[in-house]
């Protein structure tokens, strides 16, 4: 009789777990198509270093992500032993590990016993975590949380108790394999009557049970869909850095951005599923940081939450009912919280299941300028500005190459000269850019390379116009660089500006361009190497502190190239910024955050002054103009300009040129 | 009902150059823009229109090229865009343009009753502020120049009550319908395009009116019909500042040579 109740107890709550987890995953299938299985070697390598070799949770110095990999591997582990609890369940006559050989049943017992008391501990420190010492950038306490580690506890103790029932009632054979069984049987059972022994045996049965279905069914409706989406969302991530947004197709009756959800591609939806909440990303944030209303981990929590409720009615062909965009409650993104975001990729490069936040954010934004032109006012200006005159100032284009006639500069000629000088708008009207443009003219010139600039005839690159949405436009610059760049013959370019480097690079790949990118920190640190560029020394500069450019870093994995100049300009390495390399904190003007007002927290440029101020520092050294302006007003914003100087990188190898 | 806004192309005079010894603009490689203060204009009749429900025409007399403005508008929310162009029209100066102007508002009155015609205060390239009035006058409609808010429409009893900026003052004005308003900058903050309005705008009708549509005099329109004429055109010379005293070492003495100055150039009495 209990044998039959049991299997049908079994049988329809697996049931119950397939048709809960049919209803989400198909759901995914109202996002857009997008081919995230192509190159499956690399991508089932992908599974097994970051997945189950836990590369994701134990990096960028997150030690609890140790406890993580405990769990995981416990898990893993359980989850063998599990099936067979469930299958046992449902046909107990023909499964059972006890029918294994016991050449590896044994061995099987041990490991199955360690993992459960790894696990026990591993949620017990969790627990502690999260009632002790909670990380600010997690809902540590909430009760998804508490109600899946219960479970897992609850799980183990039923599994002891189980175990160690069996044990006292002589019915384990395997007994002596079991040593954590064994000896809570030999603590706390010797005493007990045989016929209550078979109760308690029944009773833990019937709890691991009931908290191990309990468990597989609440999983899909909790933030524990992660358990089963985190290790296909490593399968299915991006195999190229995502350093760029996919193009647009403009023509009549196209819908574009990301205004509803089923704007999203497939695999951005199944990002929301796979996110565990962890906080990493929050972590990191810049806007976070300094108290502006963007949190990524709430954004990609909001898709989720829009998905579970529109994803049914757009099934069904029905309205959708609670807006993707600024509909004011959970599930809803508000557009302050799109423009707050300076795509400076610190969230994505933490992330542990390889979540894209920035494409999204862009994505949304695409939808707010390109569907309902609902643009912050700020950004009206820089929109005409770029698109008429491009630039963002809207400075009259025979300008651009005034500050050329300072420096010893010769036109590209088309045919003859070999590197184009993509001086950018910054280097051209911006006066404190304009004077890296000058030291990097100099050090171009001691290198003896044939180089040149377009002078009057660049156009702006479209980078801010292509992170704040507006692709159209973007578009449209592109084409109209790709045609100078082809009638010229333009093959290689040197930018001064990390954001044109990144646009030019990895953007206008998409329009079948190939064209080798150099910024100008990687083409210094070339010619140092080989010899072409003699230095005499630098000056002495106070402590050089060195600040990484997202686009630079993050975006490209330049690193190594500004911090090996400046170790041959200066004789030392520069020092180190507590926030640094992959992990840098960004200046606060990506993602055309430049161009807007800053209203909301304190300025995030402020806050990584000071903290390039905490060394000590005489001179702070950048590779980029947006960063230079950034620190500079910061410096000024703290009064500490007269104190501490800020210089391009191109500008202190200038100066120390022979 | 009907508003009809106003617009000129111009060419984007921050990068219009004289020449020097010719004394005629240089045009080459300067690009054409819509007046800036026409987009205000603009903005100001779509918001009618969103609030009352007009439909919007817009007109410009200009070159062919000119269409290309009238596009924009159209990517804007305009629903009729007319190009008035021909070359009978050609050199026209502010009394045989608001002429021209003022018979295409009223052939568009044959079929639909005009409600107010709205303009920019004046364009960048001839800075005259003329127009606006002068189609005023022709049609007889109120004059409210300088806006820089409407108070109060009221299309039952047909008055319409706005805010006219003057120097150091404001004056709430009352007048009725139709009227012909100039605005000001501070009046709105012009929307941007949606790309569907954008690409619907590339290859939606642009009606063209040349003279044989408007049948007007050849002597009434263009450069014979102008009262003015330009006969040279040339940066004004600048004079020279001068440096007095030296403000670093001696600021009073600077000072006082200042003050000197300006008494001898009787700016100051004291």
């Amino acid at each position: 009789m209990s044998l039959y109740i049991s299997t049908i107890v079994f049988a329809v709550a697996i049931v119950l777990f397939c048709w809960s987890c049919y209803r989400r995953f198909r759901l995914l299938l109202i996002g857009k198509a997008e081919d995230r299985f192509k190159d499956a070697g690399r991508r089932i390598w992908n599974v097994l270093y970051y997945a189950f070799g836990q590369r994701c949770t134990v990096s960028h110095g997150y030690r609890f992500g140790w406890n993580h990999l405990v769990l995981f591997w416990s898990f893993m582990i359980l989850l063998v032993a599990n099936t067979e609890f469930l299958l046992e369940g449902l046909f107990p006559d023909y499964i059972s590990f006890s029918l294994l050989p016991v050449d590896i049943y044994h061995p099987l017992a041990v490991l199955i016993e360690i993992a459960s008391v790894l696990a026990l501990l591993a949620v017990c420190i969790a627990i502690t975590r999260r009632l002790a010492f909670p990380p600010s950038y997690i809902e540590a306490r909430s009760r998804d949380a508490f109600i899946i580690l219960g479970l897992i506890a609850l799980l183990m103790l039923a599994f002891f108790g189980l175990h160690a029932s069996e044990i006292a009632q002589g019915s384990e054979e395997a007994a002596s394999y079991m040593p954590v069984s064994e000896f809570l049987a030999s603590a706390f059972l010797t005493n007990v009557s045989p016929g209550s022994l078979t109760g308690y045996i029944e009773a833990f049965w019937w709890l691991h049970a009931i908290v191990l279905l309990g468990f597989l069914n609440y999983l899909p409706y909790s933030k524990h869909m992660h358990i089963l989406a985190g290790i296909p969302n490593v399968f299915f991530r991006s195999l190229t850095k995502v350093n760029t947004q996919p193009r647009e197709e403009f023509k009549k009756g196209n819908v574009y951005g990301a205004g509803k959800i089923d704007r999203f591609t497939w695999k951005g939806l199944f990002d929301s599923y796979s996110c565990t909440e962890c906080g990493r990303c929050s972590d990191n944030c810049p806007a976070t940081a300094t108290g502006k209303l963007l949190n990524p981990r709430l954004v990609i929590h909001d898709i989720k939450v829009n998905l579970l409720k529109n994803g049914p009615l757009i099934t069904e062909r029905k309205e959708t009912v609670l807006p993707l965009i600024g509909g004011g409650r959970e599930g809803s993104i508000s557009e302050e919280v799109l423009w707050a975001c300076t795509t400076c990729g610190a969230c994505m490069e933490v992330c542990p299941v390889f979540i894209e936040h920035v494409p999204k954010i862009v994505d949304m934004r695409r939808a707010l300028v390109e569907m309902s032109a609902k643009v912050p006012d700020e950004l009206l200006s820089l929109f005409e500005n770029t698109e008429q005159r491009s630039n963002p100032w809207g400075i009259v284009p025979a300008e651009r190459e005034k500050w050329a006639a300072q420096a010893d500069v010769k036109p590209f000629v088309a045919g003859e000269t070999q590197y184009l000088f993509y001086v950018g708008c910054f280097g051209a009207y911006d006066a404190r850019s304009r004077k890296v443009s000058i030291a990097i003219s100099r050090i171009l010139n001691s290198s003896g390379i044939s180089w040149g600039i377009l002078g009057k005839d660049e156009l702006c690159c479209g980078d801010s116009l292509r992170r704040l949405g507006n692709e159209f436009v973007f578009d449209r610059m592109v084409l109209e660089n790709i045609k100078i760049f082809k009638e010229k013959g333009i093959k290689k370019i040197i930018t001064q500006c990390p954001h044109c480097y990144n646009t030019l690079k990895n953007d206008y790949r998409q329009y079948g361009l190939e064209l080798e990118v150099i910024h100008h920190t990687e083409f210094i640190n070339e010619m140092i190497k080989s010899g072409k560029l003699k230095l005499n020394g630098a000056k002495d500069m106070g402590n050089l502190v060195f600040h990484d450019s997202c686009y630079l870093g993050r975006y490209n994995g330049i690193y190594e190239a500004p911090r090996s100049v400046i170790a041959s300009v200066t004789g030392k390495a520069p020092i180190e910024m507590d926030r640094r390399n992959d992990r840098s904190f960004c200046c606060g003007a990506g993602g055309g955050r430049m161009w807007m007002e800053e209203g909301t927290g304190k300025r995030i440029n402020v806050e990584r002054t000071e903290e390039a101020l905490k060394k000590n520092s005489g001179t702070i050294c950048v590779c980029c103009p947006y960063c230079m302006t950034m620190f500079e007003d910061g410096l000024k914003g703290i009064k500490a300009d007269d104190k501490v100087q800020v210089l391009d990188l191109a500008e202190i190898v200038s100066e120390a040129l022979k | 009902m009907l508003i009809v806004t106003c617009v000129k192309q111009v060419p984007d005079t921050t990068q219009v150059k004289v020449d020097p010894v010719t004394g005629t603009l240089i045009r080459e490689g300067v690009p054409f823009i819509i007046n800036p203060f026409d987009t205000y204009a603009l903005e100001e009749s779509l918001r009618l229109k969103e609030k009352y429900g007009f439909k919007v025409a817009v007109i410009s007399m200009g070159p062919p090229n000119t269409e290309v403005t009238l596009r924009k508008a159209l990517s804007l929310g305009a629903d009729e865009v007319i190009l008035l162009s021909d070359r009978a029209f050609g050199g026209a100066d502010t009394l045989a343009t608001s002429l021209v102007l003022a018979e295409a508002i009223k052939k568009l009155g044959q079929t639909q009753e005009v409600a107010m015609v709205i303009c920019g205060r004046q364009t960048i390239d001839g800075d005259t502020a003329q127009v606006g009035p002068g189609i005023a006058t022709r049609l007889g409609y109120s004059q409210l120049t300088l806006v820089d808010h409407i108070e109060s429409l009221d299309l039952k009893a047909k008055k319409i009550v706005v805010r006219r900026r003057l120097e150091g003052r404001h004056e709430i004005v009352q007048a009725p319908l139709p009227a012909m308003i100039s605005v000001l900058r501070e009046i709105n903050r012009p929307r941007y395009p949606t790309v569907p309005m954008r690409l619907f705008a590339q290859d939606a009708p642009v009606t063209l009116w040349n003279n044989k549509a408007m049948g007007l005099k050849e002597d009434t329109i263009g450069l014979k019909g102008s009262a003015t004429q330009v006969r040279k055109i040339f940066s004004p010379q600048r004079e020279k500042g001068e440096i007095i005293g030296d403000g670093i070492k001696d600021p009073k003495a600077a000072a006082g040579l200042l003050i000197e100055k300006l008494k001898e150039k009787n700016i100051v009495c004291l």
